[in-house]
């Protein structure tokens, strides 16, 4: 665990460099291979910004409609820097309407839009697995396996390792610039990429001690995972033209 | 190899079926049966864990032990007359004192007193007229047990002496502050 890096007097909380570095890797790989799927390079630039401002506006102001009360008695909340005072649903409908708006102003091909930006995904999940290194969330359940990790007074699954390793598989294995048949056809590699994420978080998720639990001990993160399985494997399918008969 | 590719495009429907129903198995197989049982009894600073207890004193020499306060929800913030970012927050830390210390919440101010200075840390105490209990941390060993690594670090404690959030760095918006206090006001023992 390195949660924080000191300058001199200046404290850096690793984790959140860590996502930055990420971002901006992620935004120069998406960068370098957008142009053969038809998408400007600058264009992706100009839809992160805007999809990161976005996504920060509406992920604080659901936050303050869900917790109106609280910020009516001290409204100099709403402009706080606090990053823990984010609703994550709302951040991903403020990156929604913006995806959707650039469809539209550019009549982007949407499979072609999501390709190229998935690249940024890849990475940023790459770069969250690190977060957690750093930062020691994402601990896993007490093992006795011989490459048990001593963390939090238990020998313990290295969960974030895991996630490290798978992320970094799908990175390599499907690379944007792969130069493979099946992914020149619009929206098989966005949903490949996808597909293998979800796949990652469903099966991973079970060694990991702090998840967000529903009714019957189920995991939230491996619900929302098979959900977002069954779309991608439902619309990969379809997108390949493979149907019953 | 090439006979389960042609199973796939034989049987499309199948396939998803048969890779979404091991997924639901998974789920099923991996449920947590007795959640928190790996974190019960074990002390570290860290969200899910219970509190290492601490004893320290106040300026008139009053030691206050952490397990005494069990019961109640507790919050702990480390902070230093130097600091900033601890000046910027401590108004909100004390409005949130005032707010709920008669339900029952306590808060600790905590100096990093092995890197401050002791009568500007009290000048600070007069200045910003904080009315909760301000402890000392003279050799540094508490913010070594906390594994404060960066100042202000403020800590949420639930009445059965589980940590429930931590925040590293500030300010800390008040509203954030209120939010956790009444998570932690609202977790019964």
């Amino acid at each position: 665990m390195f949660p924080t890096l000191h300058i001199g007097s200046l404290a850096i909380q690793v984790p959140g460099l860590l996502i930055l570095i990420g971002l901006w890797l992620g935004l120069s790989l998406a960068e370098r291979y957008s142009p053969k799927r038809g998408i400007p390079a600058a264009h992706i630039y100009t839809f992160s910004i805007t999809a990161v401002l976005a996504a920060a506006f509406s992920a604080r102001l659901i936050y303050v409609f869900l917790n109106l009360n609280v910020f009516l008695d001290s409204p100099a909340s709403i402009v706080s820097l606090n990053p823990e005072l984010l609703n994550p649903f709302g951040a991903l409908l403020g990156v929604a309407l913006v995806f959707i708006y650039f469809l539209r102003r550019y009549k982007y091909n949407p499979w072609s839009f999501i390709d190229a930006l998935v690249p940024i995904l890849a990475m940023l999940t790459c770069a969250v697995d690190l977060a957690n290194l750093a930062s020691g969330k994402g601990y896993g359940y007490p093992t006795n396996l011989p490459w048990a990790i001593y963390l939090f007074g238990e020998w313990r699954h290295p969960t974030q390792i895991y996630e490290i390793i798978a992320a970094t598989i799908i990175l390599v294995s499907l690379w944007p610039g792969s130069h493979r048949t099946l992914f020149s056809q619009r929206g098989i590699y966005g949903l490949c990429v996808i597909a293998a994420t979800a796949t990652s978080r469903l099966i991973l998720e079970a060694f990991r001690a702090d998840s967000n639990i529903i009714s019957g001990g189920i995991r939230s993160a491996q619900i929302t995972a098979w959900l977002l399985l069954a779309v991608t494997l439902w619309l990969l399918f379809k997108r390949l033209g493979i149907s019953n008969g | 190899m090439k006979s389960i590719r042609n199973a796939i495009l034989k049987h499309p429907n199948w396939t998803i079926a048969i890779i979404l129903g091991l997924g639901l198995l998974w789920i099923l197989a991996s449920r947590v049966t007795n959640p928190n049982a790996d974190t019960i009894g074990i002390a570290q600073p860290h969200i899910g864990f219970a509190a290492p207890d601490i004893t320290l004193s106040d300026q008139a020499g009053n030691s206050i032990q952490l397990t005494e306060l069990r019961g109640q929800p507790v919050i702990i913030n480390f902070w230093a007359s130097w600091c900033p970012p601890c000046r910027a927050e401590m108004s909100a830390i004390e409005a949130v004192h005032q707010t709920y210390q008669g339900q029952g919440l306590v808060v600790l101010g905590v100096n990093a007193a092995n890197q401050d200075n002791f009568a500007q840390a009290q000048e600070f105490v007069s200045e910003m007229d904080l009315s909760f209990q301000i402890l000392y941390d003279t050799t540094g060993n508490v913010q070594d047990l906390y594994e404060v690594s960066a100042l202000p670090t403020t800590f949420f404690i639930d009445r059965a002496g589980i940590i429930q959030e931590v925040v590293i760095g500030g300010p800390i918006a008040e509203a954030l502050l209120n939010i956790h206090a009444e998570e932690i006001l609202k977790e019964q023992p």
